[in-house]
């Protein structure tokens, strides 16, 4: 059969599902009340679990006295890290980077270590949350209280205390390798290196260079759903876990390789997933849960307060990063250079690659060296944030190109619109760009009315930034497809719905089968129902998981035809399919719509299932861009922020007001990390902070709307061109801002937060007599 | 949260005799929002927890222009920032009550535990203190009034004994040509703890150029909410000009003593008490002439 | 001390009667004991307003109240928002407006939208902002939250009629399935 219609890309295409924003299909259970999420399950004889944290940032652990806990009426079992069989079965190592299950039990539960405050070290199950709270208590714990080494500037330094005795540096030049074991003993577990062309040359031939030092503190994702999970041992040694997670089958493979049980006796059944951002990647407590119940015999619900989810999950990385940018007259960029220092903070694992392999990459510049350290210190191991690595490299770039553009007079989006990459230019990682849209981008910022609006009054800036992004991608999905005799379909996948994906993805398939949007069903299922699916990250579910999807459904409509066929008594070859109908193209007669044929299936061989995996990976790059007014009060240092429009080139929106709520998400997160949001640790190292009265996230009152402006440069690799839109909106906006400020302040602000004592200070150092 | 005994009782006897006890450890509770969070944050356990909110006395809300304003100490922030007789007369008191947490907390929350609550940065405190609020206080040994002022002895301690129950908070009727304001300046634009709060206010004279007197109360810069007497005392008999308050401003910072943390620095705190003195005494001053 | 209490109270209209701790709050009382897990909590310390519930009229966070501190007040929670026949306007509004993404925060902030429009129909944007400031939303910018508030506002003067539009994808929602295949969850 012949699908009418290219199957390829092109802006010029026309869709009838794709583009357009039909209601969410989870979207009534969700403002009913009735979407259940990690912590809403319930069930008969369900304990619950509690988790005792470690006051110190770093310490030996010599014993643990769980005796009063376990005699505490209403306490059914405790659990310390010796019930993770993988800790008697092998030592601490720090391979495998993100999913090293020994690693993880390490910081599940501590062994020998503690490695940060509020690093776990034992668990409680009881009849009440709160006797395994009062339980808690009764547990004593030996410490053997180590010197802090709470920076990266404090891992650094010379004879720093070592955090892992095992630990030694690798190097690297590709950041999909571990690189080679340098075999130094040190806190700085990695270098990444980017090298193009000849830096010392490039530097020469400039007429202008600015070169600066910024830093960026710990930060976190802020989602408002903390960790929850359940888990029930059966006695036939399989265990079912719920739990609110980003990835069902990498959870599957972490409590395996911890409980040292086979992935298939786990079963993992997603819950709604209250907001993610990359911090649900990895699961905290499951294997907590699983051991709690097996020891108990009982369900075990595990939740963790507010306060846990600061001090007991990972943040993304507080960074150092020095820029050094050199252009000749005409804005040419000559040569760049990047250091990077991230914090990974308890075990290895920083996204410094992400920053390493993107800070520079929307611009071609023939000179390049970048270098990138991950070093690990005693706070929360980091987990991903949203671009992981990106923000924090983009808050300098982005900068020091504004300074420069100051220096040689230049419009700031006229020096970028000079360097921008376009397809084929090489990227600093020495990866040529693919069809990318940073040009289209960046002439759609300087042609918005914005852009040239006059900005009045005391006190005002207007910032520009942009942001490259990489997403990520090919980590594999699976989708199933079956037709319903109502002519609906069921999509079946195993990826979870951090934010509308059911949708995006269900609106692929009706675009692929002629159907409404409305008459595709989304299902996301649990490990046991579905093939094997990556984690929902990188961006990636409406580009891979629609992929495998589209395959699907085309799959379904060649099996249609081939029924069709039958009935009209034909060769599958001669029945067409167009806008949702079959036709014969020997007899135009013949024609059947979608419902209609589907309701024929039973009759012509039985119901038509068709199952699609995909894994081709590299969802490709991308740019974002802001434009932002701030008004700062001279006399407190208070931003406010006035207007802010929000570019993103995202091949295609599948379903717009959805892309423009990423566009707008993704910004408020970047405003609250440009100007309130931190970790403030006390020097010992305990987080002074941990609640959201004093981690400042932005409220309604914070901001104004937000203009999202979508720009659609077809991405080559998906049928319908998109590129994925959840995390390059949080690239630009720390530099966007930093750069309104400094228009508004004449103050540079090299450190985040730009807290209102920050900025003054700044601007009492720029002007020393104003003040 | 450690298990306890709640109990609601109707009468201020009654209260008083579960608040004192049996060597219990007790606390009242009114709109809890501290109350509650304190006791899951583990920051004292107690036996007991004494409901006010049945109690008549303690949910009296009167403000006449000839008698002045009576809070009960139950009564939520919502019921006196919404009445608009409390709105025209005690300006300042509204400004406060309308910004501690948001609309939902404000449903629940109390100008009366606010203050036995006796934060540094309570926000209603430097408020009362500036219009000479009084407290009502009942306990096993009768009934006493103790000023505002007085009340806060430091970080979450006051002069309530054992078995005493703040009752009410009364203002005086306020005079002709006086006016209050509250500021509290925070780096988000709601829901924060106060990096410096300020009370204001002043009385005028006739011509209403003149300050008569003038009250100032700082938040968050010291163990309690203080007056800046030095301020205060400058202020008296002295042109209301724009040099006299920047001067006035000056002067309150010297009664800031406030500590480096993660809510500000000292330098910006002390440099914060200068700038919202001076704005709140030019609302303060441009209430009192009834310009605002 | 801590005998267990019997409270009631009216929620969603029905009359509801349970037994809690003294030291349980009505958000525990309302998610653990009822069943209606509707209402999240999110910080349990009266500062993300995920827990906003309506009790005699007023918002509040369940979180900071005591499930004693209950008895004979009238509750009404998320679960209690639609009418039998459909949607309330204002989820109604959500959905059309997008003004969700992950959903956690999102019954909080209905609930809450549902007292101020009952209060100030033509609410706009600087007073719903204000009134909102007490939720926490972290995947949406607030910015198709507040344009469904008010959106909302205006669907409930054209009257009920809109309010119930029922059956927004035909009846044939996809719905958050992945929750329902929870076995021996008891459902609220």
């Amino acid at each position: 059969m012949t699908i009418t219609g290219e199957r390829g890309v092109g802006a010029s295409r026309s869709y009838k599902v794709v583009g357009t924003s039909p209601i969410r299909h989870d979207g009534v259970d969700k403002v009913t009340g009735r979407a259940r999420y990690g912590a809403d399950i319930n069930m008969a004889g369900l304990l619950h679990g509690k988790i005792l944290r470690s006051p110190h940032a770093h310490a030996r652990i010599r014993s643990i006295d769980t005796s009063k806990a376990e005699a505490l009426p209403g306490v059914r079992a405790v659990a310390t890290a010796k019930d993770f069989p993988i800790v008697q079965m092998q030592e601490l190592d720090f391979g495998g980077a993100q999913r090293n299950s020994r690693m993880m039990a390490d910081n599940d539960l501590a062994y020998r270590k503690v490695l940060y405050q509020g690093h776990a070290v034992a668990a409680v199950a009881a009849t009440s949350p709160h006797i395994a709270e009062e339980a808690l208590e009764l547990i004593k714990v030996d410490y053997e209280i180590l010197p802090t080494v709470l920076t990266w500037k404090d891992a650094m330094k010379e004879n720093a205390p070592l955090l892992h005795e095992s630990l030694t540096k690798r190097f690297t030049m590709d950041r999909s390798s571990q690189g080679k074991d340098t075999g130094v003993r040190s806190n700085v577990a990695s270098q990444i290196q980017f090298k193009l062309g000849d830096i010392e040359q490039g530097f020469r031939e400039a007429d202008v260079t600015v070169e600066r030092e910024f830093t960026t503190q710990t930060v976190h994702q802020g989602y408002i759903e903390p960790f929850a999970c359940t888990a029930s041992w059966g006695p036939d040694g399989r265990v079912t876990i719920w739990t609110s997670t980003q990835g069902i089958f990498g959870i599957r493979e972490t409590v395996a390789g911890i409980m040292d049980i086979a992935e298939s006796a786990v079963k993992v059944v997603p819950m709604e997933v209250g907001g993610a951002f990359g911090g649900k990647g990895i699961g905290y407590m499951e294997p907590v849960a699983a051991v709690l119940s097996k020891k108990s015999g009982h369900p075990v619900k595990m939740v963790m307060s507010r306060k846990e989810v600061f001090l007991g999950t990972g943040p993304t990385s507080a960074a150092f990063m020095r820029c050094k940018i050199g252009a000749d007259k005409s804005g040419k960029i000559t040569a760049a250079k990047l250091h990077l220092v991230y914090e990974a903070g308890a075990y290895p694992g920083s996204p410094v690659g992400g920053g390493a392999s993107t800070g520079l990459s929307a611009y071609k510049i023939d000179n390049v060296l970048i270098d990138g350290y991950d070093v690990v210190c005693n706070k929360q191991k980091t987990q991903a944030y949203r671009a992981p690595g990106h923000p924090q490299a983009a808050f300098a770039v982005e900068q020091v190109l504004d300074e420069l553009a100051e220096k040689l007079g230049m419009d700031p989006m006229d020096l970028r619109l000079k360097n921008v990459a376009r397809q084929g230019d090489r990227a600093p990682t020495g990866v040529p760009h693919a069809r990318v849209g940073f040009k289209e981008v960046m002439e759609a910022m300087k042609a918005h009315p914005h852009y040239s609006a006059p900005l009045e009054g005391i006190n005002r800036g207007r910032g520009i930034a942009v942001g490259y992004r990489l997403n990520g991608g090919g980590s594999g999905s699976s989708a199933t497809i079956n037709v319903n005799a109502d002519g609906t379909v069921n999509v079946i996948t195993g990826s979870m719905d951090l934010s509308g994906t059911r949708v995006s993805i269900a609106m692929q398939v009706a675009e692929v089968l002629g159907i409404a949007a409305e008459d595709v069903l989304p299902q996301v299922v649990d490990t046991d129902s579905v093939g094997w699916t990556g984690g929902s990250g990188g961006s990636r579910i409406t580009f891979d998981t629609g992929r495998a999807a589209i395959s699907g459904a085309e799959d379904v409509l060649r099996k249609m035809a081939q029924r069709a066929a039958l009935l009209w008594d034909v060769q599958a070859e001669d029945v067409q399919f167009k806008d949702g109908v079959f036709f014969c193209a020997k007899n135009p007669k013949d024609k059947l719509s979608f419902k209609e044929l589907a309701g024929k299936l039973m009759a012509t061989g039985g119901p038509v299932t068709c199952s699609a995996m995909d894994k081709q990976g590299g969802v490709g790059a991308q740019l974002a861009g802001n434009i932002v007014d701030v008004k700062v009060d001279p006399e407190t240092g208070k931003v406010d922020i006035l207007r802010y429009t929000a570019f993103l080139d995202v091949g295609k929106a599948v379903h717009p007001a959805y892309v423009e709520g990423q566009i707008q998400g993704g910004t408020l997160q970047g405003i609250g990390w440009a100007l309130n949001e931190e970790y403030f640790f006390t020097p010992a190292g305990a987080m002074a902070n941990s609640s959201f009265l004093d981690y400042r996230m932005p409220t309604t009152l914070d901001l104004p709307m937000i203009e999202a402006v979508i720009i659609e440069v077809a991405n080559p690799r998906h049928p319908f061109g998109v590129r994925g839109v959840g995390e390059g909106p949080i690239v630009p906006p720390l530099a966007a801002v930093a750069n309104a400020v400094y228009r508004a302040t004449g103050a540079r602000m090299y450190g985040l937060p730009m807290s209102p004592g920050a900025i003054l200070e700044a601007v009492e150092e720029q002007q020393p007599k104003k003040r | 949260m450690q298990d306890f005994e709640y109990v609601a009782p109707t009468t201020l006897a009654e209260a008083i005799r579960l608040m004192n006890g049996n060597g219990l450890r007790t606390k009242a509770l009114a709109g809890g929002t501290d109350v509650l969070v304190q006791m899951r944050g583990r920051r004292f356990a107690i036996d007991r927890l004494v409901d006010v909110k049945n109690i008549p006395e303690l949910n009296e809300l009167s403000c006449t222009e000839s008698d002045g304003l009576t809070v009960g100490a139950a009564v939520p922030c919502c019921n006196i920032y919404e009445d608009v007789i409390i709105q025209r007369l005690y300006p300042g008191l509204v400004d406060a009550a309308s910004l501690i947490g948001g609309i939902q907390i404000q449903s629940r929350a109390t100008i009366g535990g606010n203050l036995c609550n006796s934060a540094p940065s309570g926000d209603t405190i430097p408020a009362l203190m500036v219009q000479d609020a009084t407290c009502e206080i009942a306990g096993p040994n009768g009934r006493r009034t103790v000023p505002v002022v007085l009340f806060c002895t430091g970080p979450g301690q006051n002069v309530l004994q054992r078995g005493e129950i703040l009752v009410a908070l009364r203002l005086a009727a306020p005079k002709a040509n006086y006016g209050s304001h509250f500021l509290r300046f925070i780096p988000r634009n709601e829901m924060d703890i106060a990096v410096v709060n300020v009370g204001a206010s002043v009385l005028l004279d006739h011509a209403k150029r003149r300050i008569v007197s003038a009250k100032i109360a700082l938040g968050s810069v010291a163990p309690t909410p203080v007056l800046a007497r030095k301020a205060m005392d400058f202020l008296a008999g002295k042109e209301a000009t724009e040099a006299t308050i920047e001067e006035a401003a000056e002067a309150a910072k010297s009664a800031a003593r406030p500590i480096d943390d993660m809510r500000g620095t000292i330098k910006h705190r002390v440099h914060l008490v200068g700038v919202l003195t001076k704005r709140a005494l030019q609302g303060a001053i441009l209430r009192a002439r009834g310009e605002e | 001390m801590g005998e267990r209490v019997h409270v009631r109270t009216n929620i969603n209209g029905d009359a509801a009667d349970f037994l809690c701790e003294p030291r349980q709050s009505l958000l525990e009382a309302l998610r653990d004991i009822l069943g209606l897990t509707g209402t999240k909590e999110g910080c349990n310390d009266g500062n993300c307003g995920a827990c906003t519930v309506i009790m005699d009229g007023r918002i509040l966070d369940s979180c900071c109240v005591l499930a004693v501190e209950a008895e004979g007040k009238t509750i009404t929670t998320i679960e209690g928002i639609a009418p039998l026949d459909g949607l309330h306007p204002i989820q109604q509004a959500f959905l059309e407006e997008a003004a969700l993404q992950c959903g956690i925060c999102t019954p909080g902030f209905i609930v809450a939208a549902k007292a101020l429009l009952d209060r100030e129909p033509d609410a706009d944007e600087a007073r719903i902002r204000h009134w909102l400031a007490g939720n926490l939303c972290r995947c949406t910018g607030y910015d198709k939250i507040v344009r469904a508030v008010l959106k909302a506002g205006e669907m409930m003067k054209q009257g009920p009629a809109i309010g119930q539009r029922a059956g927004v994808l035909g009846g044939k929602a996809g719905g958050t399935e992945a929750g329902k295949s929870v076995e021996d969850v008891y459902m609220a």
